[in-house]
């Protein structure tokens, strides 16, 4: 492993996620995440469901593939308009900051304000990464950001909040593991319409701290 | 550092102050309730007729600050964008400015002539500054009803701020504060960079700080000649 991933999956990396909840600040509104169990139920859905089609993409985008086509593909995985588009600011973030620090003709290839795994698979590849580091990433930061997130909001201790991810630890890296294509050639696609719906009633909101 | 490598490969080309062309990125930061947001609306108000311009604000509840100055600087929606700040308005002018980068390059986007830009933090504590990745100078506004011990305190805004503000002088005699206190004490912890007394209230245009104002833009035209 290169030390490029502890710089990618960092929080600090200014690429604009600490910004974006992950739905947890309508799950939050909805009452579905109130303490460290419902925390820790929150986050290992999404990270089984956003996180592995993330991780997914990451990977193949790492691995060369059409990143035009996999930007397609992250599209079509995400039926939540809103999604989409924190997605794409997420994208967009990362690209402006992973151009500077890793700099490589390889973030020509991606389309303007790409999908967020499109990006990270990128950043990995010209960062000297493999696409299992960048699916890595993309798992941990699938649960990464929203925990503190939920931290923020509920003024949870940051000790429960740093345990709760960190013993999600053996998920992420099987998330992270399944993360190639299978023998069919197809990526992964989970769904969660909780996730969607959320997103939706979010964006809505006029009194959110969060961009999603 | 391997003894090999040249020091220069470490510097990004592209640090504060290369910046070519584009508008004056104008940053107003300073502690909740200073006045943040009236003065943006004031300087929107003088300044509109001279320049073209646009305003980004940060607040924690998103639209407050829109709408308010949609409703007193007579700005058009499509010259105020609204960013979300997670809780943390501080890391987004500071240590990660890219929702606010976002909102600034749409606006010059969608209007090529831009002059100037202000972005307006949500109100922090003394310790907030804007980072010059996101901002060219910035102005800390506080005001007298925190008290005439506020210069003093210091903290970044305060002490490195290009332009310090104490507003709402028109209060000093009802909350007992010195104006002179903190006219000296801003004038120990600054040095020569400048102080403005004023009271919006008694001054809706902001004279003396649009004054300032211009002055920048005259400045960053003749180093971009």
């Amino acid at each position: 492993m290169s030390s490029a991933l502890l710089t990618l999956a960092d929080s600090r990396l200014p690429a604009g996620g600490h910004a974006h909840s992950g739905g947890v600040e309508q799950a939050v509104a909805a009452g579905l995440v109130h303490d460290p169990g419902s925390l820790a139920a929150f986050l290992l859905r999404r990270l089984t469901t956003s996180g592995a089609v993330a991780a997914g993409l990451a990977s193949a985008a790492c691995q060369g593939d059409d990143l035009a086509r996999l930007d397609a593909e992250a599209d079509a995985r995400t039926p939540s308009p809103a999604l989409r588009a924190a997605s794409r600011q997420q994208g967009r973030g990362l690209v402006r900051v992973g151009r500077r620090a890793w700099p490589s003709p390889l973030w020509d290839a991606l389309p303007a304000a790409p999908h967020h795994p499109v990006a990270l698979g990128v950043a990995a590849a010209a960062g000297g990464l493999t696409p299992r580091d960048a699916a890595a990433a993309a798992a941990y930061l699938s649960v990464s950001g929203p925990a503190t997130a939920a931290q923020r909001l509920l003024a949870m201790d940051p000790l429960t909040v740093a345990a709760v991810t960190a013993r999600l630890a053996p998920d992420i890296d099987a998330v992270a593991g399944n993360s190639t294509r299978s023998a069919d050639g197809s990526l992964p696609a989970d769904t969660d319409p909780l996730l969607d719906l959320l997103a939706e009633v979010h964006s809505a909101r006029k009194d959110r701290f969060f961009a999603s | 550092m391997p003894p090999d490598h040249d020091l220069d490969d470490y510097v990004d080309p592209y640090e504060h102050g290369h910046r070519h062309g584009g508008p004056l990125r104008v940053g107003l930061g300073g502690p909740v309730g200073s006045g943040k947001t009236a003065l943006a609306a004031a300087l929107c108000r003088t300044l509109g007729t001279e320049y073209d311009l646009a305003v980004v604000t940060n607040d924690i509840y998103t639209t407050e600050d829109a709408d308010f100055l949609r409703r007193n600087a007579i700005l058009p929606d499509d010259r105020i964008e609204a960013v979300q700040t997670g809780c943390c308005p501080h890391t987004a002018i500071r240590d990660d400015i890219t929702a606010n980068l976002d909102a600034v390059e749409l606006l010059e986007a969608r209007h090529p002539g831009l002059e100037l830009v202000f972005v307006e933090s949500g109100g922090d504590n003394l310790t907030a500054s804007f980072s010059y990745g996101l901002v060219d100078v910035q102005v800390f506004v506080v005001d007298v009803a925190g008290g005439d011990k506020v210069p003093r305190k210091g903290g970044p805004g305060v002490t490195a701020s290009d332009l310090l503000v104490v507003n709402k002088t028109d209060l000093a005699p009802l909350v007992g504060a010195d104006l002179d206190v903190m006219r000296r004490d801003s004038a120990t912890v600054r040095g020569e960079k400048p102080t403005l007394l004023i009271s919006l209230r008694e001054d809706p245009a902001a004279t003396e700080v649009a004054e300032w104002v211009r002055a920048q833009v005259r400045a960053r035209r003749l180093q971009q000649a």
